[in-house]
């Protein structure tokens, strides 16, 4: 599905993204973890075509990518971190969701739009609502279900439950996992949550100021297998806080 | 049983017609106490009422508010003030928005200081400089002439419990002291307030969204729902909690380890 | 009794619902959202309803005014306010509130032919310049710059050589140099906009740019350039009576309130109230319009 060589991105004059090269199969779910400043949401804003100052060699779903032509077409989709941002503030959710169908000419868009409702576990009270009218949860459903209302098959999320409250951020995950189930999609997920990572991808990278610094299977993260100092250091910080003893 | 640091009973907030704070009620000595909980459940809140800094538009009412024997409700805003930095503090979530822009960090700790000790510039530098050292930060004469935007998040909150500890309060409220922070970074500043908090044998008052850090950091802990106190519990004894709520929080926390 | 109030009820009921059926629910219930907010505020209230009273006399001029405005008579030139004249008449013997009831057409025709010219023109600028970028975004703004270095009389004295005195020129030059501000203002709110995940998402969708910036970026710019526009519009009929003061704007015999002040001039000391009737006119209205644009940011500043 993704084949990326040396891809290398720019903000002006530093490169946030520095030699990067990785591959995702189809159908299978590839985490990015990593902190602020790590460059991971760079990545995935190159993949999505949103930033287009980058280089290097990028293989998206059997279409060589050129920075300079920034539409990906509808195989790629991504959901945001914010909710309260990812969503048009003056847009009822009915709107948010018909228009992608309309851009593309899709018609049978109310079947469509109660479908796609359906499917992330929201039903048609929602669908005349504004988004200060849903709480945090409901607004990434909604913003969920725009992004799989034009079928991909590469969905890319950046840190889609960090803003969310602890609750709420299991239910979407449980959503997210049954999802790709369901409907064979690949992801490309970015986060800081090592959990998170943990419980929705087969395959991670750990990046660092730019640079990958490791990769593996989700399954010799779970055992704690790292021999990089900073993938130990982010299992580490992950099991919680030590508190000192003093008497 | 030494006299309660921090006695709450009762305490309502109220925004228009609808409360966020619904009756809460606890007392604490010089311990730690957690008071864990999600977004609207006016954990927050609850917190800034013993302060007494509440949003435009929101009433305090209560049948008890006292810390140290004095009472919070009928204090003046003057004793207020003389209590607020001096033997009550505060830490915030992001030094971002907590910091002020435009003064050096050195002498923002400075300033504290002096607000509320007799002190003069050079004692209140000289004090700004121990209190760097305090917490760790590595180079404290540069990072004193520094601005907030010129410092990473870690280190600005390191700044900002250097300045809110400059006075050596007696208690200390940290509203999600680290939720703004790389999980490296928290770590070390999770490390620096502990230190500092047994050092002085100050009492804390944690508040966050994550049950785990409660869990490990403080003495006691309460859960708080939709503006009231839903479980009161020793710390380690969370994990075998009994309200439904707190399950259900236990129960959502993503697992690295479980399949 | 219950009747009239059970429907009242219901239909709050129906626009405050959480859980709207349909698209036209769901607007209304905006809107009705929005009037509420506004109604809490009594000051915005207030300019709402001196500029609606405008609105309504400016209409309704010739059934309510008691004379004619131009009917002269030379007998009761410069009588002071009593009950045959309620603001007195002017140095030809015209009655000065019916002359200032009809000047409120000429006011408020200038203010709307202004805002309809200027607003689009500086929300499309102002929009176009910032979601471009580039090339486009320097040469929009460098001719912004051009028109708001000109100053309005110098411009409108300028226009009003080339083509003539009157109303409508008048409005003209006025507008032309009340675009750049609208721009500017539109230009900054797209700038914040442009990368929020929600253009980012219809991005991903495909759509043109042009959608975005008419259906997506417009509509929230809107609001600070109608907060903007309403407070510009003290200025602009203040500008108006400044260019009926200088006699370039409405001519005479128009009841234009700038001219009727220009004409009162000679006659302040003794008599006064033939200028300063038409000045208390200028300053309620200008004051009118400034509160409701004090209301209106208010209301529709998002602050989510």
């Amino acid at each position: 599905m993704i084949e990326a060589r040396g891809l290398t991105a720019r903000f002006g004059a530093t490169a946030v993204v520095d030699d990067v090269s990785f591959t995702v199969a189809a159908g299978e779910a590839f985490g990015i973890v990593g902190e602020s400043g790590s460059g991971k949401s760079t990545v995935l804003r190159v993949l999505a075509g949103l930033h287009q100052d980058w280089s290097g060699s990028l293989v998206v779903d059997g279409a060589p990518q050129e920075c300079h032509r920034s539409r990906r077409g509808r195989r790629v989709q991504m959901v945001f971190q914010d909710p309260y941002g990812s969503l048009h503030p003056r847009h009822i959710v009915d709107r948010a969701l018909a228009e992608p169908l309309a851009i593309n000419g899709i018609a049978d868009a109310t079947t469509r739009i109660t479908l796609a409702l359906r499917a992330v576990g929201l039903d048609g009270a929602h669908r005349f609502r504004y988004p200060h009218q849903l709480s945090g949860g409901q607004r990434q459903r909604v913003a969920i279900a725009r992004a799989l209302i034009l079928e991909p098959a590469l969905l890319l999320l950046d840190e889609p439950t960090s803003a969310l409250d602890v609750s709420v951020q299991a239910e979407i995950v449980a959503l997210l996992q049954a999802l790709r189930r369901e409907r064979r999609l690949s992801y490309v997920l970015v986060s800081h949550n090592l959990a998170v990572v943990a419980q929705l991808c087969d395959r991670l990278a750990v990046m660092r100021e730019g640079r990958f610094v490791a990769e593996m299977t989700v399954a010799a993260l779970r055992a704690g297998n790292a021999e990089d100092p900073y993938t130990r250091e982010l299992l580490d910080a992950s099991r919680g806080y030590r508190r000192r003893k003093t008497s | 049983m030494s006299a309660p640091l921090l006695e709450v009973s009762d305490l309502v907030v109220r925004f228009g017609a609808s409360d966020a704070v619904r009756g809460v009620s606890f007392a604490m000595t010089r311990e730690r106490l957690g008071i864990v909980g999600e977004s609207g459940s006016g954990k927050s809140l609850t917190g800034r009422s013993i302060l007494r800094l509440l949003p435009p538009g929101a009433r305090l009412s209560a049948t008890r508010l006292a810390f140290d024997g004095i009472d919070l409700l009928a204090a003046h805003e003057a004793e207020m003030c003389a209590l607020r930095g001096r033997r009550l503090a505060l830490v915030l979530q992001d030094p971002k928005f907590s910091l002020n822009p435009v003064m050096r960090v050195g002498d923002q700790i400075a300033e504290a200081y002096r607000a509320h000790r007799r002190a003069s510039p050079r004692e209140a530098r000289d004090k700004a400089l121990a209190m760097l050292e305090a917490v760790r930060i590595r180079e404290p004469r540069h990072v004193y002439d520094l601005h907030p935007h010129e410092i990473s998040g870690g280190m600005g909150q390191r700044v900002m419990i250097a300045m809110m500890l400059a006075p050596d309060p007696d208690l200390l409220i940290a509203d999600e002291p680290t939720s703004a922070l790389d999980v490296t970074v928290q770590m070390q500043v999770l490390a620096i307030l502990d230190e500092e908090v047994s050092r002085r044998r100050m009492g804390l008052i944690l508040i966050s969204h994550d049950l785990d850090l409660v869990a490990s950091f403080c003495d006691r802990a309460l859960v708080m729902q939709q503006g009231r106190i839903v479980e009161s519990c020793a710390a380690g004894a969370l994990e075998a909690a009994q309200h439904p709520y707190t399950q259900r929080l236990l129960a959502a926390r993503p697992r690295l380890t479980a399949p | 009794m219950s009747g009239a109030a059970g429907a009242t009820e219901r239909w709050r009921a129906w626009l405050t619902s959480e859980a709207p059926v349909s698209v036209r629910q769901a607007r209304l219930g905006e809107i009705y959202r929005l009037v509420t907010a506004f109604i809490g505020h009594p000051l915005a209230v207030a300019g709402l309803a001196v500029v609606l009273l405008l609105a309504l006399v400016a209409m309704l001029a010739p059934l309510i005014a008691p004379f004619p405005p131009a009917a002269q008579d030379l007998t009761i030139r410069l009588h002071p306010p009593g009950a045959a004249h309620w603001l007195g008449t002017d140095e030809l013997g015209r009655d000065i509130l019916s002359r200032l009831l009809h000047g409120a057409r000429i006011t408020l025709g200038i203010v709307a032919l202004v805002t309809a010219i200027a607003a689009p023109i500086g929300l499309a600028v102002g929009c176009a310049a910032g979601y471009a970028r580039g090339w486009v975004d320097a040469a929009l703004m460098r001719l912004t710059d051009v028109f708001l270095a000109l100053p309005r009389l110098i411009l409108a004295l300028a226009f009003v050589a080339a083509l003539g005195p009157g109303i409508g020129n008048a409005a003209l030059a006025i507008a032309l140099v009340a675009w750049p501000p609208y721009a500017r203002i539109a230009r900054a709110e797209t700038l914040a906009l442009r990368g929020s995940d929600f253009i980012a998402a219809a991005q991903l969708a495909g759509a043109s740019s042009s959608r975005i910036v008419f259906r997506h970026i417009m509509p929230l710019c809107l609001a600070s350039v109608v907060v903007r526009v309403s407070l510009d519009m003290a200025g602009v009929i203040l500008v108006a009576a400044g260019l009926g003061f200088l006699g370039l704007g409405a001519q005479p015999p128009a009841p234009e309130w700038g001219a009727m002040i220009a004409a009162g001039r000679k006659y302040m000391l003794d008599q006064w109230w033939v200028a300063a009737m038409p000045g208390i006119a200028i300053a309620v209205a200008s004051l009118g319009f400034n509160l409701l644009g004090d209301g209106l940011r208010d209301v529709l500043d998002p602050k989510r």
